[in-house]
């Protein structure tokens, strides 16, 4: 598996301006780009996913463009067929565990329905331990019971890659060691080339198999040297 | 009056009826677009499609004689080619209250859309929906509390709307008289018991309608 990026992009927003030009191959299972907010990770990861549109330059995945500006290839996100789990999950609040995880296994302008079953279903219900909350909506559940249904969701339609943006940043810090942990067990038993972004240091150590870095909307040879953040407990003292 | 109430009734239903369905299908449509895309103009036709809402139904129900009035460029080329005449009938009472309610569903579908998280639509179409899928799957489900809040608000508008249908459609008994223009011509004609009985009419559909609202929207469901 591999990741083939060299892209441009321009975004313009009332009071600023930003560029992002990045370009990085990976071979690796696990990927974490890494670098502070800001630096342009998650305009990279939505333009590999099809969520936005680069200026130029090309992306493929195992040597096939998804993205070529010269020729003109833009494959829409819903072939793409990349898992995205995104920063806070983007659960759909009024369905339930169930719908959501049957939700791209359904074509059709319909959404799943309340008992939606299915080999699938059932299967990622069982691997992620959901099948007691299965009937309940997002807001119902703890942080970690709504991270293991956007993982699941993701992997149920088979995506080719997992592209992972700050997975964990929604989570408070002691859930967040235990969550890294148990994603960390579930992606090798699911055994998907992973994509991360993250700006922190820990998922690095955790799940970057290969390393970039990157600094104000490009490449940077050397890892970023990012602002400590004192933890809350030490502040108070 | 000459035509029986429970006919002045059902007309009222069936323009406010029509005139509801009509605004549903545009002011989701128009609404949509004004939230979701960006293109050369996009506040300048809601300052012109809000227009109906402070202009006065009159000079509304004027520009609509212009434009559909036999000598008016649409009127005409639907007199000539379809042998169409709206003026002085019940599908005319229809566009006038279709376009003065419309502001009230544009205002609320568009809000509606807005606040519909882009994240969620995005998450959908990452999940191999297309557009349509992305829109009836998720943006509509999430957008619908608002739009059935405008719908309610156009139902009730149309129900009472006078001074544009007067003008497009006069006041013909059993045809074009809806309930409202029927308690105007009865106080005219000096009938008050006529008027009285009308009046309760209208209160007791308009509150029908207010607990209709109640039920379809109950206040838990609504964010």
């Amino acid at each position: 598996m591999s990741f083939d990026v060299d892209i441009r992009k321009t975004v313009t927003s009332e009071r600023r301006s930003f560029t992002l030009r990045v370009s990085f191959r990976t071979h690796a299972r696990r990927t974490v780009i890494f670098g502070p907010s800001g630096a342009g990770k998650s305009l990279t990861l939505q333009a590999i996913a099809g969520l936005l549109r680069p200026d130029s330059g090309r992306i493929a995945f195992d040597g096939a463009p998804v993205f070529d500006g010269t020729q003109r290839i833009d494959v829409p996100a819903r072939t793409r067929n990349f898992g995205y789990l995104f920063q806070d999950y983007a659960l759909f609040p009024r369905l339930n565990v169930r719908q959501n995880i049957a939700f791209g296994l359904r074509s059709g302008l319909r959404n799943p329905s309340k008992q939606a079953s299915g080999d699938e279903v059932e299967r990622w219900l069982q691997a992620f331990e959901l099948v007691d909350v299965a009937a309940q909506r997002p807001a119902e559940l703890s942080g970690g019971q709504r991270q293991r249904t956007a993982l699941a969701r993701a992997l149920a339609h088979s995506p080719r890659a997992l592209l992972l943006d700050e997975p964990f940043s929604a989570l408070d810090p002691e859930l967040r060691d235990r969550m890294r942990a148990e994603l960390d067990e579930l992606l090798q038993r699911v055994d998907i080339p992973v994509l991360m972004i993250t700006h922190d240091r820990e998922d690095l150590a955790w799940f970057g198999d290969e390393a970039i870095y990157m600094l104000d909307g490009a490449i940077a040879e050397r890892p970023p040297v990012l602002e400590r953040r004192v933890p809350t407990r030490l502040k108070a003292l | 009056m000459d035509a029986p109430l429970w006919v002045t009734l059902a007309l009222t239903l069936k323009v406010a009826g029509w005139a509801t369905a009509i605004n549903l299908v545009l002011g989701v449509a128009v609404g949509w677009l004004l939230a979701r895309k960006r293109f050369v103009g996009r506040e300048l036709l809601d300052s012109l499609l809000t227009l109906p809402l402070v202009l006065p139904p009159t000079v509304l129900g004027y520009y609509l004689l212009v434009v559909i009035g036999k000598r008016g460029w649409l009127g005409h080329w639907l007199q000539e080619t379809f042998n169409i005449n709206l003026i002085f009938t019940w599908q005319g009472a229809v566009i006038a209250a279709t376009l003065v309610a419309f502001p009230l569903i544009l205002k609320s579908a568009r809000t509606a859309f807005e606040s519909v998280d882009p994240q969620l639509e995005k998450a959908a179409r990452v999940l191999g929906l297309n557009e349509w899928a992305v829109f009836f799957r998720v943006t509509m489900p999430m957008a619908w509390p608002g739009v059935l809040a405008g719908v309610l608000l156009v139902f009730a508008r149309s129900l009472g709307e006078f001074g544009a249908t007067l003008m497009v459609a006069g006041s013909i008994p059993g045809r074009t008289q809806t309930l409202s223009i029927a308690v105007y011509e009865a106080v005219q004609a000096g009938q008050d018991d006529t008027a009285n009985v009308l009046v309760v009419i209208t209160s007791i559909t308009c509150i029908a309608v207010l607990l209709a609202a109640g039920r379809l929207a109950p206040a838990g469901r609504v964010r």
